[in-house]
């Protein structure tokens, strides 16, 4: 009975676009990720979820290699992307951030309209060659970002003018510009009022046909909600990694259980 | 894991519902026993009191439901605690029900004490009613421990009242076709033996649930079946 939840719309295409292994971060001394082995499918979400600090946006972080620009951050084992190693000598962090977008927290528009805003990331990378195809560009990542029809006809105000909701999908929509394959969310919603957050999840919802997504949420219910994978990471530890809708119904292991109910922190 | 939430007021909603469903458990405990034992004495008094205590019964369902969806509404339950609701909210409908047949019982009993006695029956129904309520007994005992063993073992029980309720049939039919004035008062007969043979069913159905509880799977259906009434007559059922 329970188990036909799971079969309603849970099609996962199976194949493996980031595979981590054996991948420790530290700190310093601080040893923040251990030993983390997982793999991450193609054209789903996958939401990190645990407790502040065990982890999880580190992890979140080397992805794009957003953590060499930490001096005292030290990552070693394997991270392919596509069976490619993005830690390898001659992988461009620049190039790699092309392909593995990210959006953070706090919505960060530059200082400048909403259209440069899109248009900065595909100019620098060459990906247009005139200004009709860069036109191009633009409506169809805000498109993508489900706010073109709210920003079409002001497309040279300023980014920093739109609300929070607003900046969120105009910051998914400069992301997706430059036709990344990954996109890496940092708690993409926790400035976000409930009905901004239910866009951007309805957002993410959509973008999956064409990305993988990875999630980084301090809300549980925003991971059961956005989610087809769920990693629970607890001390830097994965402790476990599987179907959400296992892991929020009859999760294997009991801390997964102790976190997610709510018992420990 | 750990007992305690963090939120120490969602422990309490749970203990709450929880304790719901044993006062609901033991007011249909009580039920069986009086029911069972109006009909054995003819007290039509007992019988009476049953009927109307089932009101009770049903208003602490409706009080399950609501906390139960209070719960849901405000805590948004996960894993153990979102099995921990939704086992409360079948088990609080099987006590329900259970309840039900017991009032049922109550009522025939009125009948029947303006009735002769049919020859044997009494020991037979008293029998069964006595299995039933020590199932129900154990079934919620398996839910507050969270035994599966136990759990497991009244599922397995209720072949034996399925067995009690086939001999009856028999006998009732027996009593029948030797004189037809046994028929009206054999044909209530019947249908108690009937409502306890259910009541071990919806017993049967809160010890799944304990199993559901506990391990997050409802249990493989392997048990035996003995209830064969329903090929009597056939050549195969004779």
């Amino acid at each position: 009975m329970m188990n036909d939840m799971r079969i309603t719309e849970r099609t996962m295409s199976n194949e493996i676009k980031i595979a981590a292994k054996g991948v420790d971060v530290f700190y310093g001394d601080t040893h923040a990720i251990k030993d983390v082995d997982v793999e991450i499918e193609n054209k789903a979400v996958t939401a990190f979820i645990g407790p502040s600090g065990c982890g999880k946006s580190t992890f979140l972080r080397c992805i794009n290699r957003m953590n060499d620009t930490i001096d005292v951050c030290r990552v070693s084992g394997d991270i392919h992307l596509e069976g490619e190693d993005i830690y390898a000598k001659d992988v461009d962090p620049v190039q790699l951030r092309a392909r593995v977008g990210m959006v953070f927290q706090k919505p960060n528009p530059f200082p400048k309209s909403i259209y440069d805003n899109v248009a900065y990331g595909p100019k620098i990378h060459g990906l247009a060659r005139n200004k009709a195809e860069l036109d191009e560009i633009v409506e169809k990542s805000l498109r993508r970002a489900a706010i073109w029809d709210e920003v079409k006809d002001r497309l040279d105000a300023p980014g920093t003018g739109l609300s929070g909701g607003q900046q969120q999908r105009l910051c998914i929509g400069r992301a997706i510009a430059t036709a990344p394959e990954v996109l890496l969310m940092d708690e993409p919603c926790s400035a976000l009022d409930p009905i901004a957050t239910a866009q951007v999840e309805e957002l993410i919802d959509e973008l999956r046909a064409s990305y993988t997504v990875v999630i980084v949420t301090h809300s549980m219910q925003q991971a059961a909600r956005v989610s087809q994978k769920t990693a629970f990471f607890h001390l830097g530890n994965l402790v476990e990694y599987g179907n959400t809708d296992m892991i929020f119904t009859n999760p294997s292991d009991s801390r997964t259980e102790s976190y997610i109910t709510g018992r420990i922190g | 894991m750990q007992d305690q939430h963090i939120a120490s007021a969602f422990d309490r909603d749970l203990e709450g519902i929880q304790a719901l469903i044993m006062k609901m458990g033991g007011m249909v405990e009580t039920a069986i026993s009086d029911a069972s034992r109006a009909l054995d004495m003819r007290d039509t008094e007992l019988a009476e009191i049953v009927r109307k205590n089932d009101k009770a019964v049903d208003a602490l369902e409706e009080e399950v439901v609501a906390e139960v969806a209070r719960v849901i509404a405000v805590r948004a339950p996960t894993a153990g605690d979102l099995r921990t609701v939704l086992t409360v909210l079948k088990i609080s409908a099987n006590l329900e029900r259970v309840g039900d047949y017991a009032k049922n019982l109550a009522k025939r009993t009125s009948v029947l004490s303006e009735m002769p006695m049919i020859n044997g029956s009494g020991g037979s129904i008293r029998r069964m009613s006595k299995s039933v309520n020590l199932m129900l007994k154990d079934a919620l005992d398996a839910y507050i421990q969270r035994d599966i063993d136990l759990a497991a073992d009244v599922r397995q029980r209720d072949a034996e009242i399925d067995q009690m309720y086939n001999a009856l049939f028999r006998e009732f039919l027996t009593h029948m076709m030797e004189d037809p004035r046994n028929i009206t008062a054999c044909m209530h007969l019947h249908f108690i033996a009937k409502n306890l043979e259910r009541m071990g069913d919806h017993v049967t159905s809160i010890a799944e649930q304990v199993i559901y509880l506990v391990t997050g799977e409802m249990p493989d259906e392997d048990r035996e079946k003995k209830d064969r009434t329903a090929y009597v007559g056939t050549p195969d059922g004779a």
